[in-house]
């Protein structure tokens, strides 16, 4: 059994038992999950499973385009941010709250998210390397952010204001098994593009020039890892908000397990998103804090260090990764 | 016989030079031909013109077909190439490295079929890295880098190699070691084209040299006949003679 293999079976397990415990764990004490009485169903099974597999889809989401940006990019500090992805999901969804229709803040945000994409991938065709990409991706991500920031400027009411900051600090508090679905779609079509261009991320381990020499079409590659990435960036805030750092961390979490290999790094670290997710949800409902911790906020706060101890580890190495 | 590779007046401009000017050149199968010339003489566009990655005008066929109109897989079971510098971006193993050259044969490293496999153990063992395979690219030195490279073309099965200075960087024993591993594949029919300012080393292992400078081919030929001190001082600027010591040769570039 590869090295690949053995950790995403233990990560599976890892994701199994988070998410057990978030149904167990939580503000009102539960014995047995399963007991039949009505109040337990409901809390258990009508607000604790939705919210943990909200977190699980959006972590793995999260994860998996992290692992396949940073390959395409062959770039370890690489993820959905740093591309512009993420921050046009952001827009999307700001500008449906901004104008009214909250109801369509999901469908916006995956839709920015694949403009975003298709703009990236169209700026960048005639580029050679991937700087000139995540460039791209920096300016796009800065639009977007002043964007989202005009839109808290201008917003109309304090209502609107409210849901707008509550939605940029990233939360799952409240889903219902719709959100799950929306994100499990989402994964699947995202992994499913992603995967088919995995043997393209193994070829550009050789760099760009050397991986077409071999034989590998990196406008497809980039093409297919892109809209995949997209499909998940896209998915994740739709149901999550915005949630920083897990693109990032997971894929560095699991190379020293499953190797570095950018096509078996995928599932771990979708695996490893999504199960980082649930516990770090966990920790926000057991954090009694007067209102509750945002999942967002949690995120940034644990991932923050960690990218800067990697980028600190990585200088150190002289920027080898 | 028919060539691997044809370039027929070739010309070529990167940005305001003039990086190819006027080059003929034919491979045939079984042939090692080496490049040779100063810094900038063309060596390196040559090569990637003979991939289809720079604009040239002039017919070039790869395998009888332009290469700008082959497939990219199509290229790589016609030609591998090794660029100057080649990159291992991600810490993989040996192994892994070298089963990329089965890309093309629709191998992925990790699921190699027997007819893969064997292909990345012949290129492993000619290479000397049986000791090697599952250790990281960055737990390896310099010399053990550049032969698991070559390792990865020679995988590649193509009828033609492109190495773009395989041997940069070795000590003069390794060189040697890659002059053996592509004199034994030009003896199995396979045909090598190599960059080199190891002009003694050319001399040694290549059928042919064409001696280059500023993109014009200024002598080819068998190696002591297009060598000559008239055609080394055009190219290099300086006095030059090839000496012969016993079966060898060596040059000797006067101050």
């Amino acid at each position: 059994m590869s090295a690949s293999i053995r950790t995403s079976l233990a990560l599976a397990a890892l994701s199994l038992v988070a998410i057990l415990a978030a149904l167990w764990l939580g503000p009102v004490p539960i014995g047995d999950p399963f007991a039949a009485d009505d109040a337990t169903h409901t809390i258990v099974w009508d607000i604790r499973l939705p919210r943990a597999l909200t977190a699980w889809f959006a972590g793995a989401a999260l994860g998996l385009a992290g692992a396949a940006l940073q390959g395409l990019l062959r770039n370890p500090l690489a993820d959905a941010g740093v591309l512009g992805l993420s921050g046009f999901a952001a827009l999307g969804a700001v500008i449906a709250f901004a104008f009214g229709f909250a109801a369509l803040a999901p469908v916006m945000s995956v839709v920015f998210a694949l403009a975003a994409a298709a703009l990236v991938t169209t700026l960048g065709w005639a580029s050679r390397g991937p700087a000139s990409l995540v460039l791209i991706g920096v300016g796009l991500s800065s639009f977007a952010g002043g964007l989202i920031a005009l839109a808290l400027n201008l917003a109309p009411n304090p209502g609107a204001l409210a849901d707008l900051v509550n939605w940029t600090l990233g939360s799952v508090e409240g889903r219902s098994m719709e959100h799950v679905a929306l994100a499990a779609m989402l994964l699947v079509a995202g992994a499913a593009l992603i995967f088919t261009a995995a043997r393209g991320l193994q070829a550009l381990t050789l760099g760009e020039e050397a991986a077409a020499a071999i034989g590998a079409n990196l406008p497809r590659t980039r093409t297919l890892v892109v809209l995949g990435a997209a499909a998940c960036t896209g998915g994740a805030p739709a149901v999550a908000g915005v949630i920083g750092f897990v693109g990032i961390a997971a894929p560095h979490l699991v190379r020293a397990l499953a190797g570095h290999d950018p096509a078996r790094l995928l599932l771990p670290s979708a695996l490893v998103g999504g199960a980082l997710l649930v516990c770090a949800d966990i920790v926000v409902r057991a954090l009694p804090t007067d209102s509750e911790l945002k999942l967002g906020v949690a995120a940034a706060l644990i991932g923050g260090p960690i990218f800067a101890l990697i980028a600190a580890r990585l200088a150190s190495k002289g920027g080898d990764a | 016989m028919n060539a691997v590779l044809s370039l027929d007046n070739v010309c070529a401009n990167l940005r305001a030079t003039r990086a190819l000017d006027g080059v003929s050149l034919n491979v045939q199968p079984g042939e090692i031909i080496a490049l040779l010339g100063p810094n900038g003489a063309g060596k390196t566009s040559l090569i990637r013109a003979a991939l289809g990655l720079i604009a040239v005008e002039g017919a070039i066929k790869l395998g009888g077909a332009a290469p700008q109109n082959l497939t990219v897989r199509d290229r790589a079971l016609r030609a591998a190439y090794l660029p100057q510098r080649p990159q291992a971006i991600w810490p993989v193993s040996v192994e892994a490295l070298v089963a990329l050259g089965r890309f093309a044969h629709g191998a992925a490293p990790d699921r190699l079929a027997a007819v893969d496999q064997a292909a990345v153990d012949a290129a492993i063992a000619a290479c000397g890295l049986e000791g090697l395979r599952h250790r990281r690219m960055d737990e390896i030195s310099g010399g053990e880098k550049a032969r698991a490279h070559l390792a990865r073309t020679l995988a590649q099965h193509a009828p033609l190699l492109l190495l773009d200075e395989p041997t940069a960087g070795l000590d003069p024993a390794q060189s040697l070691g890659v002059a053996d591993v592509l004199q034994s594949l030009a003896a199995s029919g396979g045909a090598v084209v190599f960059s080199t300012h190891d002009i003694a080393l050319a001399v040694g292992a290549a059928h042919r040299v064409i001696l280059m400078k500023s993109g014009r081919v200024i002598a080819s030929g068998a190696p002591v006949e297009a060598l000559t001190p008239a055609a080394l001082q055009m190219a290099y600027g300086r006095k030059a003679r090839l000496e012969r010591i016993g079966d060898e040769f060596a040059v000797i570039f006067e101050r």
